[in-house]
Parts: C-alpha cells; sequence; structure tokens
C-alpha cells in the first residue's frame, strides 16, 4: 500500500464519496447564505444605530452609541473558534441542539454581524453631508433619511460589505464544521485529515475555493450593476 | 415676509466662541430676489440656514409669514420646510436616482403616488429644459445640468421660497449666466421669494432687487441694489462694488495719465449715470448747446442691474473755460452724478 501522506495520495480521487461531498457544499452553502440574511439584518440597523448617535449630544444618543460600540468591538474581537464554544448554552436554548448545521447559526451571526456593522457604518459616513441635509431641507424625517439616502446612496458599499463578510462566513463555516456542525470543513477535517483521505480534503478544498469565487463574483458584479457614480 | 429679529448664532468650539451670526435684523419681502454678499466665513450660510431652521439660532427669531421658525419642531417643521425648496453649490443631487427620480424625491417623502409625481417631474423638466435627459444619472450631467435637476427639485413642492446657497459658485461664466437667467424666469413665472447667497457681486447686480452685505457675522450694510451700487457706504461694499462695476479702475488711471501727458489742456471728467438717466442722450445734449466744445471719450462702461443700468464714463473736454463750467452745470442739471478729475 502507498504511503497515505505521499503526495500522490491527495489525487487518489477513489476516496472520495461524491454524494457526501455534494451534500456537504449543500450544508456550507445553506450555513453560509442562511446567517448572512439575519447579518445582513442586524448589519445594517447595527450601523444605522452607530451611524445616526455619532455625533449627536443627547444623552439617549450618547449612551446608545457607547454600548452598541462596545457591543460591536467586542464580538468583533472574540475569535470565531473560541465565541463558537462560548456560545453553547445559547446555541442549545436557541436551536435545541449543539451540533449540526443549524446549531452553527447563532455563532455565525453573532461574530459576523458587528463586523459587518462597522462597514456599513463606514459606507455610510462616505455619503456627502450635502446630501443628508438636503433631504433634511426637503422636510425628510429621519426614518425617510434612512431608507430613501443613506441606504441607496451606500449601496456599493452595503453589498461589497456582505460578500466580504460572506466569504469570512464561509470561512467561519469550516470551522465550525470541525466541531461538528457538518459542511465542508467537517468533511475535510473528519474524513480527510482523521481517515487520513488527503484527497477528501484537496477535493473539499476546491469545493470552498469555488464557492468563494462564484460568491465574490455575483459581489462584483452587483456592484458594478448598481454603481451609477462613475460614468460608464 | 421672512424676516429676522435680532437674530444671532454662536457656535462653541473648545479653544474659541464663534459669532457665525451676530444680532442680524433683516426683512425679505413676498416675491422678491434678495441678495446676501460676503466672503467666505463671514455668516451667510449660517443665516440662510437659520431661515428652514436648518441651523437654531441662539438667540432672536426667525419668522416666515408670522410663524416663528425657531419654535417648530418634528412634523410642523418638516412640513414648513416642504415649502422651502434650496439649492447648493455642489447640488446635492443623489448619484443613485436618475434625473427624473431626483426630481420626484421630494414628492416621494410628501407621499404623492407615482402618476401625480410623474406629472408634476414632466412639468419641472420642461421648466428647467432638461427634456431627453430624463434618464440619465447625475455623473452623466455637465455642472449646469446638475444645477438644472438641483433646481427643479427645489420647486417640486411648489415652494413660497426658495433659498440659493452659492448656487452659481461652482459652475464657470457661461454656465452662470445661464442658471442665473433661469432663476430670473422662474421668479417672474411663479413669483417664489428667493434668498440668493453669494460672493460674487455679479449675481447680485444681476437678479437682485434688494440685498444684504455680511462681515463677520454682522449686516453692515443693506438696500436697493441700484443704490447700493451708486453710493455704497462701507468699506467692504466699496471693496465689492468696486470689484464689479470697475475691475480695472487702474488701467482708466493709466489711461488718464497717458492722456493727459498727451493732451495736455482739457478737463477730465467722470460721470455716473444710473437708471433711466442711463438710456438719454445726454451727451449729445450737450455738445447741441455748447458746439464749441471738443469732446473725447476716455473710458466707459455699463452695466445692467433688476433697477435698471448703471454706467461710468471718463470724457476729456477741451474748449473755453466758461463755456466748460456751463457744460458742467448742465450736465448737473440733467442729474448725473459729475466729478472733475482734473481741471483745464
Amino acid at each position: 500500500m502507498r504511503d497515505p501522506n505521499s503526495f500522490a495520495s491527495y489525487f487518489n480521487f477513489s476516496q472520495v464519496n461524491w454524494n457526501n461531498l455534494w451534500s456537504a457544499t449543500v450544508e456550507t452553502v445553506w450555513m453560509t447564505l442562511l446567517s448572512l440574511v439575519f447579518v445582513f439584518i442586524f448589519g445594517i440597523i447595527l450601523g444605522l444605530l452607530l451611524f445616526e448617535t455619532t455625533g449627536k449630544h443627547t444623552a439617549g444618543s450618547v449612551i446608545l452609541n457607547k454600548l452598541t460600540a462596545i457591543f460591536v468591538n467586542i464580538f468583533r474581537s472574540i475569535p470565531f473558534i473560541i465565541l463558537i464554544v462560548l456560545l453553547i448554552p445559547l446555541t442549545k436554548k436557541m436551536t435545541g441542539t449543539i451540533i449540526g448545521p443549524r446549531a452553527a447559526i447563532p455563532s455565525l451571526i453573532i461574530s459576523a454581524a458587528p463586523f459587518y456593522a462597522r462597514m456599513v457604518e463606514i459606507g455610510f459616513h462616505e455619503i456627502d453631508a450635502g446630501v443628508i441635509e438636503a433631504a433634511e431641507a426637503m422636510g425628510a424625517s429621519r426614518l425617510q433619511i434612512m431608507w430613501k439616502v443613506l441606504i441607496p446612496e451606500s449601496l456599493p458599499a452595503i453589498v461589497s460589505g456582505i460578500t466580504v463578510t460572506g466569504i469570512s462566513l464561509i470561512g467561519y463555516t469550516a470551522m465550525a464544521g470541525v466541531i461538528g456542525a457538518g459542511g465542508l470543513g467537517n468533511l475535510a477535517y473528519q474524513d480527510g485529515f482523521q481517515a487520513n483521505q488527503n484527497a477528501v480534503t484537496l477535493t473539499a478544498t476546491v469545493v470552498i475555493l469555488i464557492v468563494v469565487f462564484i460568491f465574490q463574483a455575483i459581489g462584483d458584479f452587483a456592484v458594478r450593476k448598481i454603481d451609477k457614480r462613475a460614468i460608464a | 415676509m421672512i424676516e429676522f429679529k435680532d437674530v444671532s448664532k454662536i457656535y462653541h468650539t473648545r479653544q474659541n466662541t464663534i459669532n457665525a451670526v451676530d444680532h442680524v435684523s433683516l426683512k425679505i419681502q413676498d416675491s422678491e430676489i434678495f441678495g446676501i454678499v460676503g466672503y467666505s466665513g463671514a455668516g451667510k450660510s449660517t443665516l440662510v440656514r437659520l431661515i428652514n431652521n436648518l441651523e437654531r439660532p441662539t438667540s432672536g427669531s426667525v419668522y416666515i409669514d408670522d410663524v416663528d421658525m425657531t419654535t417648530l419642531n418634528g412634523k410642523a417643521l418638516r412640513t414648513m420646510r416642504q415649502n422651502i425648496g434650496m439649492i447648493f453649490q455642489h447640488f446635492n443631487l443623489l448619484w443613485s436616482r436618475t434625473v427624473r427620480d431626483n426630481i420626484e424625491l421630494p414628492l416621494e417623502l410628501k407621499g404623492l403616488n407615482k402618476g401625480q409625481r410623474q406629472q408634476k417631474a414632466d412639468e419641472l423638466i420642461d421648466l428647467v429644459g432638461l427634456k431627453g435627459r430624463e434618464t440619465a444619472y447625475p455623473s452623466e450631467l455637465s455642472g449646469g445640468q446638475k444645477q438644472r435637476v438641483g433646481i427643479a427639485r427645489a420647486l417640486a413642492n411648489d415652494p413660497k421660497i426658495l433659498l440659493c446657497d452659492e448656487a452659481t459658485s461652482a459652475l464657470d461664466p457661461a454656465t452662470t449666466e445661464e442658471v442665473l437667467e433661469l432663476l430670473l424666469k422662474i421668479n417672474q413665472q411663479l413669483h417664489i421669494t428667493m434668498v440668493v447667497i453669494t460672493h460674487e457681486m455679479h449675481v447680485v447686480r444681476k437678479i437682485c432687487q434688494n440685498m444684504a452685505v455680511m462681515d463677520t457675522g454682522r449686516i453692515v450694510e443693506q438696500g436697493a441694489v441700484l443704490d447700493i451700487f451708486r453710493h455704497p457706504q462701507a468699506d467692504l461694499t466699496k471693496e465689492f462694488v468696486q470689484e464689479e462695476v470697475n475691475p480695472e479702475k487702474d488701467d482708466t488711471k493709466v489711461i488718464v495719465s497717458q492722456l493727459l501727458a498727451q493732451v495736455p489742456d482739457g478737463l477730465i471728467l467722470k460721470l455716473t449715470f444710473h437708471g433711466e438717466q442711463a438710456k438719454l442722450p445726454i451727451i449729445s445734449e450737450m455738445l447741441k448747446r455748447f458746439p464749441e466744445i471738443e469732446l473725447n471719450i476716455i473710458e466707459g462702461n455699463i452695466h445692467q442691474t433688476q433697477g435698471g443700468a448703471l454706467g461710468n464714463l471718463y470724457l476729456q473736454l477741451v474748449g473755453k473755460q466758461d463755456l466748460l463750467t456751463q457744460g458742467v452745470a448742465f450736465l448737473n442739471t440733467m442729474r448725473v452724478d459729475t466729478e472733475v478729475i482734473r481741471n483745464a
């Protein structure tokens, strides 16, 4: 028998169970997309909160800004692998399980939403203050300004931000996979690394890369479509 | 009517206190175009923002038709702002919206349905001369076109007041003329009160009836544009008027001294015309009465203002001393301001 660690072993594709690979891919994409939906919603809300309370001097705004900033900074800073362990009790309460793709979702959202919120906030700050002033002069309410000005005018930043966040989420799902969340990370670690089937690890890696590239391409295409700032 | 009653706006920074607007009282009549002139930092932008309450005064009140803007909040303030259009130096259009959608924005905010919005937008696109460009994005427009969109957007709610914040300062001279013509046309067609702030005296001369001059937060002079151009009082006003009426004053001095050297005799006279006089044949009338006076035109200019024409004329008169004295006396009876630069 050949050395299981030889270079050639990476190409022994007979080890790959294509059905498992397919279902692992579906799990990864599903985990990523589902958490991305929540990350998008919470990220926009947190981003708006950060933007609207920055530079205001009322007590409520200052406190809200500080609280949001602390929350965002803490959860953005905790390494994901530690966060997922830390959140096991919460996960169990919310999803009823601590293994499988479903169990990974809360940790994925909590780690990625604050990160995305900061990107959304930066996008809002890039909008020309004069445009917001113009909307105020028209008699727009805060909510109308958010909906009609802030979000549409920063849409390229919002979309490219969600693309970047989505790609790091794919990375997180792989990490979550190691501790039993399923998906391509799980496949690469358990069926690949632990069972000495290097071809499985390689194949899982290639599939993850393909998923990332597709994601990036869709994001880039969308940004090009919506950005009307430069003359085509 | 817009009325400022002893309005001040004070900003506090860490190091110092800035009186952006310092005890300003001012009345702006309905349907007039009122100009506020000053160098940057004079407080003009703050002053104009006190009208729609984008800035709140530290003290004093701003009335629009007896409504004290400084007391309004929330919904009442937003409803009032819908009656006050505003255009900006850098246009402040939404890049994500087409020309049409930018113009419709104020109507969306008001909650009008699509049909009503489209109809109004079509009217405005016609009015500002942007037909055929409805689906263009701001990045595809020239500066003048962008300001036309800004104007259409500001007029969408049929406002009673239009605030113009350095609206032509980012435009080249030819485009500035076009935009000023458009503002004048809108004022005449729709009778909207306009408050124009600018650092260009030319803008005020061209479209305003009344004006104020601002310096470090205070109004140093106010009145009819024509009066201020004729008899500027404050030093700053003189500076602005000089710049606009006679930017080549030094040239004239050179010409006069050259002429004095070449033609050492005669009387050098400066005439200032204003209003209707500028249209009368005063000079030829004088020559008919005093045919022995020889006349030489050194330099002249004439400008149109909303109150009438305004001009300067430099003349050299050669002849017998008593004839010259009579000639000048005749000009004075025609109520032309005369100034003897050199007597023969």
